[in-house]
């Protein structure tokens, strides 16, 4: 079950797919350009019945890292999309227009390292209290 | 007719995570929902990557009061995962046990709380009243009656004594009649049909937009639970089922919280069996965790919790994760709240059991004048009188 998915993920993203990670049977790591994740993101969560369980934000001194961790429920398989950004201009296309559960994920990803999640329809604080500072992000590493 | 907004928190101590529901409303329907959240934000996240991986578990076993050891378990789950360990058998039937439990007490608390806000003060109390030996045997298991410490990577830090057994099983066989009570109040009695049924549905549709977790999308007939779709611990060791039901009502999130009592039962008493057959370590001892990268999660009572640590080999992560259910489950109410009627929002928005429910502080304020109309009391009140009118209707009560 969990390799059938896979199979097709690598089929249909063949060239796009950067790189694949199976960390173990269950968890797998697939790269890809920051610019194919709307694409790849309508696939597993409209063709192959994806859970978005979350997204996770990284500052690793060199890009913005974002995962996309994909839940196959039925065999317990998460799938993390792995796509790195612009430090200096952490910009990406919102999935939320795609996946109406990932309006706070990108608003928390938002406030917390500074990514703008372009056409995200309410891309306003969701923790940070109002008189926190502009342009101070919590989990950037400075 | 003039819109008001009724603003729902932000804050009561009864629970421990506050969040701010605005309902825009005309005459009794909600049209609108806003929900505002960040009141307790205390950066757990950001202080784990300064923790070293044996403090971690202790920091996020702090994220929730209700299910402490829901975090402590997705945790070292992410970290087993990221260092490929396992933890001896034995140790895999307490992290079972502590875990249901858990559910247990939590599930209790829930059936109170929502009692209460329909009008049934005494499935309240005795709700309550039944969870107190729960926290007992967790005081006589792990010193503590929340908070257990229980969970560390590669095991747990404490056995459960062999003289603890039987005060278990004693334990879970007196909640039986306890919840045998419970499924008849609420599944036989025409009032809460009446009450419950058909209000603040939830779509199948809903749940896959929405990402919603446990027993709020299993009771939209979404059959996912991660003890069974992704195995840990000893739920895969003893015989037990997932619950669902089909029609997405708080009535059917009632139901499928309180059949999922008699499964934790079957779990821990599957799990206190085999604790009398199979002894041994219950720790791996774990000395460090490697660089990489590790996804671990659980089925909290309110749903999943899913955590990602990353390590680049030294002793505190790089970047911890954390996403609680109440997470994927809250805005839902978008959807179920919505459309119905302000007497129904109290329940409604306390179906999904957020960790947050209590609606004492709910004023209703006038846009244009800023007047406050009804508080917390009345919104409780008016909730409780549509219980009395269905009485009413259906001869329980004389006028």
């Amino acid at each position: 079950m969990a390799e059938e998915i896979l199979t097709r993920i690598k089929d249909k993203f063949s060239k796009k797919a950067l790189k694949v990670f199976e960390k173990s049977p269950r968890r797998i790591y697939i790269d890809f350009d920051s610019k194919d994740i709307p694409e790849v993101v309508t696939f597993l969560f409209r063709d192959l019945g994806g859970r978005l369980a979350t997204a996770s934000g990284i500052d690793t001194r060199k890009n913005i890292e974002i995962l996309y961790h994909f839940s196959f429920d039925s065999s317990g398989t998460i799938i993390s999309l792995r796509t790195l950004i612009d430090r200096e201009n952490p910009e990406i296309e919102s999935i939320t227009p795609l996946i109406k559960g990932a309006e706070w994920i990108e608003r928390e990803i938002h406030e917390l390292l500074g990514v703008n999640f372009r056409n995200h329809p309410n891309l306003k604080r969701l923790l940070l209290s109002e008189d926190w500072p502009e342009g101070k992000y919590p989990l950037r590493r400075e | 007719m003039a819109k008001t907004i009724i603003p729902v928190g932000p804050y009561h101590p009864l629970q421990e995570e506050p969040e701010f529901f605005k309902l825009l409303v005309e005459g009794e329907k909600v049209l609108e929902l806003e929900i505002e959240l960040g009141y307790n934000h205390r950066g757990i996240e950001k202080i784990a990557e300064s923790k070293s991986y044996d403090q971690v578990i202790f920091l996020v076993e702090r994220v929730c009061g209700i299910c402490s050891t829901s975090h402590p378990i997705a945790s070292v789950n992410a970290l087993e995962d990221l260092a490929d360990i396992k933890a001896p058998e034995r140790a895999l039937y307490i992290r079972s046990i502590i875990g249901e439990l858990e559910r247990l007490h939590s599930h209790l608390l829930w059936l109170g709380l929502a009692g209460h806000f329909i009008g049934y003060n005494t499935v309240w109390m005795w709700a309550w009243r039944y969870r107190e030996p729960v926290l007992d045997i967790f005081e006589r298991v792990t010193g503590n009656r929340q908070h257990y410490a229980m969970m560390k990577v590669g095991g747990v830090r404490r056995d459960i004594e062999s003289d603890d057994i039987p005060e278990i099983w004693k334990m879970v066989d007196g909640l039986l009649p306890v919840i045998d009570m419970f499924k008849g109040a609420v599944i036989d009695d025409p009032v809460i049909h009446a009450r419950l049924k058909g209000v603040g549905i939830l779509t199948k549709e809903d749940v896959f937009e929405y990402g919603a977790l446990g027993p709020t999308a299993r009771a939209s007939g979404v059959a996912i639970d991660v003890r069974k779709d992704d195995p840990y611990a000893a739920y895969p060791l003893v015989d037990w089922q997932v619950i669902t039901q089909e029609e997405g009502d708080v009535f059917a999130k009632a139901v499928v919280r309180i059949l999922e009592m008699y499964e934790s039962i079957k779990i821990i008493k599957g799990c206190l069996d085999k604790l009398k057959a199979v002894g041994g370590e219950i720790d791996a001892k774990v000395k460090e965790i490697p660089p990489g990268e590790g996804i671990g999660h659980h089925e909290a009572p309110r749903g999943e919790v899913f955590h990602y640590v990353r390590s680049d080999g030294s002793n505190r992560p790089v970047r911890y994760k954390i996403r609680a259910p109440s997470y994927m489950n809250v805005p839902t109410n978008q959807k179920s709240v919505v459309g119905g009627t302000v007497s129904d929002a109290t329940i409604t928005l306390a179906a999904v059991d957020p960790c947050y429910c209590c609606t004492e502080r709910v004023a209703v304020v006038d846009r244009k004048t800023g007047k406050k109309g009804l508080t917390g009391q009345d919104l409780i009140k008016l909730s409780q009188e549509k219980t009395l009118r269905i009485k009413r209707h259906i001869g329980m009560m004389k006028e």
